[in-house]
């Protein structure tokens, strides 16, 4: 899968997904339906924790994967950004950490399945989406005290091996680190996800996407793009990228940097614009692809697709962007 | 070996040891076993103060930060932890890699948790066996950092040569091969031991890191070499003065070798050239085991200075000095260490961060300002000085920010060079000059379009706009922007300069384009005071606004007068050579030959310095200006950092040079020269040169270089050479690496010296093509001051220059060279080559061949060479700028 996907890496630009979120709120859930007969009993209120859909609503979670392969999406992002132990906490359900990955992969790899089996000219994959979890390993969330640590970087480590078990186990190809804040949580999931790899002696190609947070060009732990880069470019990756809070537009400046420095290929999915007023992303498809466009042409990019805000409607114009164009070529393998 | 990995580390921001680099220094104040008082505070859980330590070291230039907690009244895995989160906190600490050193593994480990960039761990070594040494290693790998290994094994620590080359190779193989980790994540120690203890035993320890570290470097490849210096001045504890001589010789000869980083404490330093000759003989004599006496002697020595202040204690003396005077002195002699820590003294006496700015930092930067006039300073040291004052202007920054809210502002210069160039030495010069005078300077690169310049100066609403250019087209570029500026309903000062730029031109041609004023800076020197009487001063613009005015009724005035011979004339007044009795050269070479990867070292034997100290505006021909009164030392210190540079550049080959030559058979008609195909003898190319139209005394013709060649009806057949060299393949990367660090000296020299390697390859071609590929010279030997003094037979002009100007022939040459695929080099819309370092021309074999200058040339003779060209007459007027004897 690996070598498969290097490959076609090196031919052609692939599409990510769009937003997950976005998608489900267009389906206007309640409580009961987030509860499900599952957890119709449990003690804390679970609406709004999407990654438990993929339990109690799965065919809400199937049909969104379906829509975004319709839309042209080559590669998935499985409903498990919060799907971890850390930040399954807040709603009491970290128990089903586990169970919640496998149904996810499981879901997103039978709608891929669907989809290569009908076009086996484009095989469609299965990213197993690995989010920051809600707590920082290299910043104090208390003013007053520097110094302390609300996670550890053991803490973050089992949860995520824990949850890229479940994701493998389910059937993602590819495990996905994504909306990197800190790239000390980073490197927790890095080093988890290996001693997974050696326990089962079974390895899945990695992407890793950071954040950068604002104009400053920093990530939320302060370090440069560059800085961010060096500091994952000990594991062999698949790719390295950047996603979330910022637009096409305003991540280009950042994405040059990726595309002068990375030793591996490029990803990129930028937020449907800046949120507006009322904190909604309004940028249109067209407007959003042309943006996008600027990138291939600079041959900045080997992936592309949206984060936060973004639909199959702008997936499917950015894919037709991106079918016109050559990816970015890795000159030379650094590792 | 291929080219060497670089070492990449990272805190906040990116660390990248290459071996330009020279020498990475790591900060050792923070380690209890090195720092009485760093133990103490962090026994008493003193930990601002203590991160105050980390705080001076990066600040102070320390590029790494070494962390040891090894004590054994401390809890040294929690003294780690807590120190490195809250070091996490200090943006202004944590921008550099953290080294975590300790022999406990427990310590190492908590360590490489609390870091999110790409660390060093100090140290693992094969001491308790292969199994624990891989264990270590390959967690290392996981937790993503690099290592220093130890050259220390089951039976001990390594004392010899051998013993330390056979650890370190074995660890080195089992690291690459059995762990898979990166070669060039791995830094060997292969220990500093004391010299002249008196025991035969250890005479050889210097050596034999020396030897050790140069075996590493070249049988382990991208491998480093790190170590702890001042171990080796051990048996001289207390007398400073030796123990500063030993550290700098021992450094300079073990950087030599190879070392790449070490542990070194800068007050404990002294600069090599400043040890006293007898005092650095002898220190030799010991750490290169020269005689069998040496350490006596050097025992003897130190008994005679025992007891004296050393010259470091002696040169702090300033510190004990008023801030403003220890303000200007750090500015004056270029000193970072306490740039910060003064400022923030003067700071606490003002009320505001710009009147420290313009109260006692002006006051030194006019010191070094006066000083530079004065020739007393030279442009290296002022970068240098700038290097200061930004620091200091960046720690006030803040404050200025919060200051900007009540309204005062620093004035901001714009820079560019404009669209179609891509030369930037003298800009970039100026924007160090104007920076370190506190102006705020955005650079806005080169090959800069109006409409870019134009929303970066609204953006920042900039107090002026410097243009810079070198090329010919530039010229009416900068008018161009001149006229969109004043469609933006801009008025601004604009600011002019580069080689071809020149006052009646600024007067002439830009100056009326634009309502706000418009002055030539004809060098760095006078940015200054040009900016600082513009900025903000209505009557000075009115009064420069007026200078102009004058300036360019008078040479409008005058121009009527100059006059030209009519181009038929001058056409008539050909240089008539005797063709009958002139055999041409039968060139060896018949076609195009293309040289790949061209040894440096060959090249640099053919540099011409003396453009080299021109560049850096020192005025003096080579060597003499090395025995010049006045800039005869600065010269020197340049040449030497020039050339240190240099040897660089060719041991890491981080430069490579490129060259394309061709020769053809051509058939010449006037100034018309058709280029033909060895076999077919169909025309290939057709080139045109022009003519010079000036009154010429009797006997003396209008010259033009066709002239050289035998013409096609005089029954011979002539050839002509063509060629395209670059030697600045790669410079990007060493130009960004040292515009990172905020180093622009070492920017601008290595353009500087990319220029001269450029320049000196294509002396070598030229000679190559005299002796060997036409081969009409095969006898030819000359030393590099007579090929400098162009003693050889034959010239190599170049589009561009006199006696060929227009740039648009390069288009024409490099299509018959296929150049740009051959050598790598572009040329820009306006026909500037990129690589800077480049050179192209033509090589003309006649020995009657000299270089000289078109000069004024009339309308008649451009509407005749656009006609050739096949141009409409404006193009040709764009190209021929400078040469046209009458206005547009």
């Amino acid at each position: 899968m690996s070598n498969q996907l290097q490959e076609i890496l090196q031919e052609r630009i692939l599409v990510l997904d769009g937003a997950m979120g976005t998608l489900i709120q267009r389906h206007n859930l309640n409580e009961e339906d987030f509860r499900g007969t599952l957890l119709a009993d449990h003690r804390q209120p679970l609406k709004g924790n999407n990654d438990l859909l993929s339990l109690t609503q799965p065919e809400i979670i199937k049909e969104i994967h379906r829509t975004y392969f319709a839309a042209g999406a080559d590669i998935a992002e499985t409903n498990t950004f919060n799907a971890n132990a850390i930040s399954q906490a807040d709603y009491g359900t970290q128990h089903l950490v586990y169970e919640m990955n496998v149904a996810a992969a499981r879901l997103a790899r039978e709608a891929a399945d669907e989809f290569t089996a009908r076009e086996p000219d484009k095989p469609r994959f299965v990213a197993g989406s690995m989010g920051p979890t809600n707590r920082t390993a290299s910043l104090s969330p208390d003013v007053n005290n520097p110094g302390y640590r609300a996670v550890t970087f053991d803490e973050l480590k089992e949860a995520y091996k824990e949850q890229a078990r479940g994701l493998a186990d389910g059937g993602a190809d590819i495990l996905l680190v994504e909306t990197v804040f800190d790239t000390l949580n980073a490197k927790a999931a890095l080093f988890g996800i290996q001693e997974l790899f050696d326990e089962t002696g079974r390895q899945l190609p990695i992407m890793v996407s950071g954040t950068i947070t604002d104009a400053s060009g920093r990530t939320l732990s302060g370090q440069t793009t560059q800085a961010f880069l060096v500091s994952i470019s000990h594991v062999n990756l698949l790719s390295v990228g950047l996603n979330c809070a910022l637009g096409a537009d305003q991540l280009r400046p950042y994405l040059q940097v990726l595309g002068k420095e990375s030793p591996f290929p490029v990803s990129a999915h930028p937020n449907a614009g800046l949120p507006n007023e009322f904190g909604e992303y309004d940028q249109t498809p067209e407007l959003m692809a042309a943006q996008i466009e600027e990138y291939l042409k600079e041959g900045l990019v080997n992936i592309v697709g949206g984060c936060c805000g973004t639909t199959p409607e702008h997936i499917k114009v950015i894919a037709a962007v991106a079918a016109r164009y050559q990816p970015r070529k890795l000159e030379k393998q650094q590792a | 070996m291929s080219e060497i990995k670089p070492l990449i580390l990272s805190g906040l921001e990116p660390l990248v040891v290459t071996p330009e680099a020279n020498f990475v220094n790591i900060g050792e104040r923070t380690n209890v076993t090195g720092s009485r008082k760093f133990l103490r505070l962090i026994k008493e859980e003193r930990y601002d103060e203590a991160l105050e330590i980390a705080r001076e070291q990066v600040a102070g230039g320390a590029q790494i930060i070494d962390v040891n907690m090894d004590e054994g009244m401390i809890d040294g895995k929690k003294a780690m932890v807590t120190f490195l989160n809250l070091l996490a906190a200090e943006p202004d600490i944590a921008r550099v890699p953290v080294m975590i050193d300790s022999s406990k593994w427990e310590i190492i480990e908590a360590g490489l948790k609390c870091l999110q960039g790409k660390g060093v761990v100090n140290s693992i070594s094969l001491k308790e066996g292969e199994e624990e040494f891989k264990r270590q290693a390959r967690l290392i790998k996981r937790y993503g950092a690099a290592v220093v290994v130890m050259a220390f094994d089951e039976q001990g620590q390594a004392d010899t040569f051998e013993r330390r080359i056979e650890i370190c190779e074995r660890a080195y193989r089992i690291l690459t091969r059995e762990v898979d980790f990166p070669p060039q994540d791995i830094i060997f120690d292969p220990n500093i031991f004391p010299v002249a203890t008196g025991m035969p035993e250890h005479n050889l320890n210097a050596i034999n890191f020396f030897r050790a570290t140069e075996w590493i470097k070249q049988n382990l490849p991208h491998a480093k070499v790190s170590g702890g210096v001042s171990n080796v001045s051990f048996s001289f504890r207390g007398n400073n003065v030796i123990r500063e001589a030993i550290h700098a010789a021992f450094l300079y000869h073990a950087i030599r070798h190879g070392m790449d980083m070490g542990i070194v404490n800068p007050t404990l330093l002294e600069v090599y050239d400043e040890i006293p000759a007898d005092l650095l003989e002898l220190v030799e004599d010991v750490l290169l085991n020269r005689r069998a006496d040496a350490t006596e002697r050097l025992m003897a020595y130190a008994e005679t200075v025992k007891g004296h202040k050393t010259t470091k204690k002696a040169d702090l003396e300033w510190r004990s000095w008023p801030y403003e005077k220890r303000l200007s002195h750090a500015l004056v002699k270029g000193i970072l260490d306490y740039i910060e820590e003064d400022t923030e003294e003067a700071r606490q006496h003002y009320d505001t961060a710009l009147e420290v700015i313009e109260g006692p930092l002006m006051a030194g930067m006019n010191e070094v300002g006066e000083l530079f006039g004065a020739g007393k300073m030279f442009l290296p040291q002022v970068v240098k000085s700038a290097r200061v004052m930004k620091k200091a202007v960046a720690y006030l920054l803040p404050y200025l920010e919060a200051e900007k809210q009540e309204g005062n502002t620093r004035a901001r210069i714009l820079m560019a060079t404009v669209k179609g160039d891509v030369h930037d030495i003298g800009k970039n010069i100026v924007g160090v000059v104007l920076g370190c005078n506190s102006y705020e300077v955005i650079d806005l690169g080169v090959m800069v379009p109006a409409d870019k310049i134009i929303a970066a100066a609204k953006e920042h609403q900039v107090d002026a706009i410097g243009l810079s250019g070198l090329i010919t087209p530039s010229l009416d570029e900068m008018v161009h922007v001149a006229k969109e500026l004043e469609h933006e309903g801009m008025n601004v000062p604009l600011l002019i300069g580069g080689a071809t730029t020149s006052k009646i031109h600024t007067a002439v041609k830009i100056d009326p384009c634009y309502s706000g004023s418009v002055v030539h800076v004809h060098d760095a020197s006078m940015s200054v005071p040009v900016v600082s009487n513009l900025v903000g001063n209505e009557q000075e613009a009115v009064r420069v606004k007026q200078e102009y005015a004058d300036l360019r009724e008078n040479y409008l005035a005058r121009q009527q007068a100059k006059e030209l011979l009519p181009f038929e004339e001058a056409r008539a007044n050909k240089l008539q050579l005797d063709w009958q009795a002139y055999e041409p050269p039968q060139p060896a070479l018949q076609g195009i030959k293309v040289f790949d990867d061209i040894s440096l070292e060959e090249i640099s034997r053919y540099i011409d310095w003396s453009p080299f100290f021109s560049a850096w505006m020192i005025k003096g021909k080579y060597p003499a200006v090395l025995d010049d009164a006045t800039v005869g030392a600065e010269a020197r210190k340049l040449l030497d950092d020039a050339r240190q540079m240099l040897a660089g550049i060719i041991a890491n080959r981080t430069l490579q040079a490129r060259a394309v030559v061709g020769i053809y058979p051509v058939a010449a008609a006037g100034e018309d020269v058709q280029v033909l195909d060895w076999d077919s003898g169909k025309q290939l190319a057709a080139f045109r040169f022009l003519r010079q139209q000036t009154r010429k005394a009797a006997g003396r013709a209008n010259l033009c270089l066709a002239d050289y060649l035998a013409p096609a009806d005089s029954g011979k057949t002539d050839y002509l050479g063509f060629f395209a060299v670059t030697a600045g393949l790669g410079i990007e990367q060493l130009i960004e690496h040292y515009e990172q660090q905020d180093d622009d000296y070492h920017a601008i020299m290595v353009k500087a010296l990319a220029d001269r390697l450029a320049e000196a390859l294509a002396e070598m071609m030229h000679a190559r093509v005299r002796q060997e590929l036409w081969g009409y010279a095969k006898e030819e030997k000359l030393s590099n001051e007579d090929l400098i003094a162009e003693k050889y037979r034959g010239i190599r002009p170049a589009p561009g220059y006199p006696a060929c100007p227009d740039h648009s022939e390069k288009k024409v040459l490099f299509e018959l060279l296929d150049a740009e695929r051959h050598t790598g080099i572009s040329l820009t819309e306006s026909c500037a080559m990129y690589p800077t370092a480049s050179v192209s021309g033509f090589y003309f074999a006649h020995p009657e061949a000299r270089y000289f200058g078109i000069g004024k040339i009339g309308r008649d003779q451009v509407e005749a060479y656009a006609a050739a060209k096949k141009m409409t007459i404006a193009e040709a007027e764009k190209w021929l700028r400078p040469q046209l004897n009458y206005n547009t």
